[in-house]
């Protein structure tokens, strides 16, 4: 079973690199495709707002307007990329859960126990929204090459730095409370590493508004409206707030207080979840606040990410401290 | 701290003379409680938290500052001088929160006042341009009366939870204003207060807390009452004095370890005779995450160990037992510690005490011992003990009065040779039942070991505080994220008369908060007012 669970991971990481490609090949017709066209409309409207023309409200000249059938073979063929490319990711997503699965019945518990499994279930979730988003929102598909190359990056990461082979959990794992404070830290911290794509690529694509050509900037080109990414962003976000701070500075500091004796010790994870904590408060706030400008607050919000990052890989690999599972198997 | 409404501008003519201190801290306080203040603190607080991750604490592992002490000489005592090795109780991190939570309270106590008058008052009257406003349904020609619709539309409008209330016009014409959505700012500004009360009880807590560690060596000759000299070691809030502890006393009587084969743990399991305030004694079993919860006192097992029994018979025959814990040093439970007896050979006919005559006996205790010889234990639990030993005489240094590791001998001594080795280079192995004759006749003899378990025993008088201000909390944060405020009106006036009466009917919408849903919930209300005339 733990085999099975390791080739399943494998073929997981293969199929979202087929995702991603899809995506890519969409992606690089973009313009052209009908989402690509819906992506691009309101910037080229906003710019004839800016020029002060009086008929902003009409679809620029070389532009079809409300392109409902597809008019050319290309176009469709392009569609149909796109869709294997939302398909390959479904089954990506199938096949991680089946390597999640596995895992969890390899060793007979929730496949929570260590950093290996840990990333592997964070991504799993980040998939899992990803996908819901990506169906009931078709506007944002464009985002795809980016959503599923953080997937890679991260699944290659968590097999290639954190693998841990099948084990048994150490007694101080062994609680009820390990479910409700490790499953509301993944949940959240996969809508967290999610909310970070339409949040960076909301970064370009203003950039890109605003008239800026150089590299970071010519991603933004394809990807959907600016306000629709930061409010992509937000609802994100503040999903998963809550979420966090129940995972975080409730369930954590309740299990802590059973397991070490104190609800809170300044352990190093616990700083850097205290850390992430006050940032993604900072970020809520600066976004509620009309005098802070929406890049500003997404900038903090990416700060935030980076402060994830360094809790679930910095923390883990460089300070020894009571959370440190990162090997808990050997 | 979120901002959601502008606040109302000041009085129009400044008065004339302003004494400048006041308006110096006026200004100073308006600056504290705005939100660039706020955001800046919130940023500086998490900053400030980092090197905390980074250098090693002493509230959370002492042993690791001196270690630290050891491999950085040069850098430690600057880090001490910044509170580097205490950064969650120095002045500075002190000084950001302490700041941040004043910025805080001087700006949720303002709103907070603002709120209450908000919920007092009426939805305010119906603007005169209605088209003005963000959501706009324009005049349309309805069957009904004008006063009948308007009672009509604010039943609508009361079944959907908003406050409405209904405004005569002096034409004859009707408004309905309403509002809806007040839970955002309530459960903003709980979430707020639920933090301020969690930052007040974790300061109580540290106040009227205290905490303690001890090794508990099992059996009934080696029981533990609380009080604070039979502490390894232990820590009392300032507002607690040592009598203040609660009474009790523990008895180790039995200790469970269970096992992977790989040595990995299983599960541990200790099980204690209590007797609280002198009361009869009961038997009681605890576990890693299920603490032994006395009154005013919790007892977590947090790790466990062998404790070797050692008799020593010195020159004139007189024998000693120390039953002595040895420290795990890895998960096989290789265990190192020390047996002291500063009180043998002592000349029955003198009765003088000859201190350089005192026996010490450092080494390891593996509780399987590898068949590859190697010091280190094969497995955690007793399959094939073994007692590693290296036996010292001279002076033990104990009766300098300093305070010392009990789990070493005094290097010092050995180093200035007043305490010699006298069993050579390798340790000397002993099984359990052995006796080791060392050079001078006298014996040493293993009995057996003893489970010890490492206790840490806390009271935190606010803990359960805390957790209702967290989930009270919590519950603020989800409220202020899912609401929004929003406010409607519909305005109904009397239809031309040649129309035969009926009435035309318009309506507004204001969101008040960033709502993107709201077009569509303005036309399914403007949907329902018409259709409830029907």
């Amino acid at each position: 079973m733990a085999e099975l669970s390791n080739q399943l991971m494998a073929l997981t990481v293969l199929v979202y690199l087929a995702a991603m490609v899809s995506y890519a090949g969409e992606y690089a017709f973009g313009s052209r495709s009908l989402i690509g066209r819906a992506a691009a409309r309101p910037a080229a409207a906003r710019q004839l707002v800016g020029a002060g023309g009086p008929a902003a409200d009409e679809p620029a000249a070389d532009e079809p307007a409300a392109p409902v059938e597809y008019p050319d073979k290309a176009d469709r063929r392009r569609e149909w990329v796109a869709r294997v490319a939302v398909a390959l990711n479904a089954l990506g997503l199938l096949l991680h859960l089946g390597t999640l699965a596995t895992r969890g019945l390899a060793a007979d518990r929730m496949p929570w126990g260590n950093m290996y499994e840990y990333i592997l279930s964070a991504a799993f979730v980040a998939s899992a929204v990803w996908l819901g988003v990506v169906l009931r929102r078709p506007a944002v598909r464009h985002l795809g090459l980016f959503a599923t190359l953080a997937l890679v990056v991260l699944l290659g990461a968590a097999g290639l730095i954190a693998y841990t082979p099948v084990g048994p959990l150490v007694p101080a794992l062994n609680s009820y409370w390990f479910i409700f404070h490790v499953s509301t830290i993944i949940i959240s911290s996969g809508i967290f590493l999610l909310g970070a794509v339409p949040g960076a690529m909301f970064l370009i694509r203003d950039g890109y508004d605003q008239g800026k050509r150089r590299f970071p900037y010519t991603l933004g080109r394809h990807v959907p409206a600016a306000a629709l990414l930061e409010r992509l962003t937000f609802r994100l976000h503040a999903f998963a707030f809550p979420l966090f701070t129940f995972g975080a500075l409730i369930a954590g500091p309740l299990w802590a207080e059973a397991s070490w004796g104190r609800y809170w010790g300044w352990d190093p994870k616990e700083v850097w979840a205290f850390i992430s904590w006050i940032v993604y408060a900072a970020y809520l706030h600066a976004r509620s606040t009309p005098s802070v400008k929406r890049t500003t607050a997404t900038l903090i919000a990416l700060l935030g990410f980076v402060t994830m990052l360094m809790n679930l890989f910095g923390v883990n690999l460089f300070f020894a401290g009571l959370h440190s599972y990162a090997n808990a198997g050997g | 701290m979120t901002i959601v409404e502008e606040r109302s501008a000041p009085a129009a003519a400044p008065p004339p003379r302003t004494n400048r201190f006041w308006a110096f801290l006026r200004n100073s306080w308006r600056q504290l409680t705005s939100m660039r203040t706020a955001l800046v603190l919130l940023f500086l607080l998490a900053v400030a938290a980092i090197p905390g991750s980074i250098f090693p604490q002493r509230s959370v592992s002492p042993e690791k500052v001196d270690q630290y002490y050891a491999a950085h000489p040069q850098l430690a005592p600057w880090l001490e001088r910044l509170d580097g090795f205490e950064v969650y109780a120095s002045p500075w991190f002190a000084s950001i929160y302490l700041l941040l939570f004043a910025s805080l309270i001087g700006c949720v106590v303002p709103r907070l006042a603002d709120h209450v008058r908000a919920l007092r008052l009426a939805p305010p009257a119906a603007p005169k341009r209605l088209d003005r406003l963000p959501q706009h349904a324009a005049e349309r020609a309805v069957a009904a009366e004008p006063a009948a619709l308007a009672a009509s539309i604010a039943k609508m409008l009361r079944r959907r939870r908003f406050r409405t209330v209904v405004r005569e016009l002096p034409d004859g014409g009707w408004t309905v204003s309403a509002e809806k959505g007040f839970l955002k700012e309530t459960g903003n500004l709980l979430f707020h207060f639920a933090l301020l009360a969690v930052l007040i009880g974790v300061g109580f807590g540290h106040w009227y807390g205290w905490h303690g560690n001890r090794i508990l060596v099992g059996g009934a000759d080696q029981g533990f009452c609380n009080l604070l000299t039979q502490y390894d070691d232990s820590a009392l809030g300032p507002r607690v004095q040592p009598g203040d502890l609660p009474n009790f006393c523990l008895k180790l009587t039995g200790f469970r370890a269970t096992y992977q084969s790989t040595g990995q743990p299983k599960t541990f399991s200790a099980t204690v005779s209590v007797s609280e305030d002198g009361g009869p004694e009961t038997s009681r079993s605890f576990t890693v995450n299920d603490p032994l919860r006395l009154r005013e006192a919790n007892v977590y097992l947090l790790g466990h160990g062998y404790a070797p029994v050692l008799r020593y018979t010195d020159r004139y025959g007189v024998a000693q037992t120390k039953i002595v814990p040895f420290l795990p040093i890895d998960g096989m439970q290789t265990s190192e510690g020390v047996a002291q007896f500063p009180d043998v050979n002592i000349d029955p006919k003198t009765n003088r005490r000859d201190s350089s005559l005192q026996v010490g006996f450092e080494g390891r205790y593996l509780p399987t011992v590898p068949t590859d010889g190697s010091a280190a234990s094969a497995f955690p639990a007793e399959n094939a003990p073994g007692l590693f030993l290296t036996a010292y005489r001279g002076d033990l240094g104990l009766d300098v009065g300093s305070p010392r590791s009990v789990y070493s001998l005094d290097r010092d001594q050995i180093a200035g040779g007043e305490l010699k080795n006298i069993s050579g280079t390798r340790p000397h192995e002993l099984k359990v039942g052995q006796t080791w004759t060392l050079d001078d006749g006298t014996k040493l003899e293993f009995l057996g070991t003893r489970p010890f378990a490492t206790l840490a025993i806390r009271y935190d008088p606010t803990q359960s505080l805390l957790l209702v201000g967290a989930v009270v909390g919590l519950l603020g944060l989800m409220l202020s994220l899912a609401g929004h405020r929003r406010r409607v009106w519909f305005r109904a006036l009397p239809g031309p008369r040649e129309a035969s009466g009926g009435t035309l009917l318009s309506a507004a919408g204001l969101p008040r908060t960033d709502y993107p849903g709201f077009a569509d919930e303005f036309t399914a209300l403007v949907k329902a007012a018409e259709e409830g005339t029907s």
